[in-house]
């Protein structure tokens, strides 16, 4: 198997592990964070692609995977400032008792 | 050229510690189990050749990440409030994923079917130095650089706007307004 190939279905499953997660936890905490797999799952295939592709020397992936992450981890911020703000209205992270939008 | 044996244990970490994240019913033990699929795939970062995005990944995932969900997790905590773990419709949501990974596997099969078409030898792994980094992030990306240097700045601030309860001190309702 081509190495290139091993990463990008590695990416596929942890990609699929994240949408798992977002799909069935209850607690939007653990949604959040199913949320950071899967942009991780994309950060993987940014770096395979670069280290196995034509031009390395371009540094596009990483270039690329070095924004990425700084995006993520200011949406991980205000997300879980959001959650913690929903908290106080409804005292509770469980989203499946979050089912009303006036608070 | 077959994979080789590093790569299948930083997988099996990765994927071990990321379907434990999403699979366990205590919460603080799925983010512990998450620290581990981070650090697995910064290990795959690194094992690629890109150091500084390896341990770029270790400080803002498993260190930052990780703390703050922690974090958030023990604020919003009802000791001796056992619920269910997984929403009434877990089944859709593992059926959903699966086929996303079924699709996705064989579109990727699909890709590479030809075998020796698609990149069938690996180019020698690049030197890639910090410095290099730094230069292209100062001439080449100087603009994107700003522009995430303002997304996080305006992101720092919404966050703490968003989470500071402004109701219970009226010195900080001032504050805000």
């Amino acid at each position: 198997m081509n190495p290139l190939e091993g990463y990008v279905l590695l990416s596929s499953l942890l990609f699929a592990i994240g949408l798992a997660g977002a799909l069935t936890r209850r607690n939007a905490i653990l949604v959040l964070i199913g949320i950071e797999l899967m942009l991780n799952a994309a950060n993987l295939n940014f770096i395979a692609f670069w280290r196995y592709g034509p031009r390395p020397a371009a540094l596009t992936g990483v270039m690329f995977s070095i924004f990425s992450i700084a995006v993520a981890a200011a949406e991980a911020a205000v997300g879980l400032a959001l959650i913690l703000a929903a908290y106080r209205h409804v005292r509770t992270t469980n989203l499946d008792r979050m089912n009303h939008l006036k608070g | 050229m077959s994979l080789d044996a590093t790569f299948l244990i930083l997988a099996a970490i990765s994927v071990a510690g990321s379907a434990a994240a999403m699979g366990l019913r205590n919460a603080v033990h799925c983010v512990l189990a998450l620290t581990a699929g981070f650090a697995g795939i910064a290990g795959l970062y690194l094992y690629l050749g890109a150091q500084f995005v390896g341990f770029t990944q270790i400080m803002v995932y498993v260190g930052a990440v990780a703390i703050l969900a922690v974090f958030a997790i023990m604020m919003t905590h009802h000791p001796g409030q056992a619920e269910e773990p997984f929403s009434r419709y877990w089944l859709w949501g593992a059926v959903i994923a699966a086929a996303v990974f079924l699709t996705l596997a064989r579109a990727v099969r699909l890709a590479f079917e030809p075998a020796g078409s698609v990149l069938a030898v690996p180019p020698q792994a690049p030197d890639l130095t910090v410095q290099q980094i730094g230069e292209a992030l100062m001439h080449r990306y100087v603009l994107p650089l700003e522009i995430i240097g303002l997304l996080l700045t305006a992101a720092l601030i919404g966050a703490v706007i968003i989470a500071m309860d402004a109701k219970e001190d009226p010195a900080m309702e001032d504050a805000v307004e």
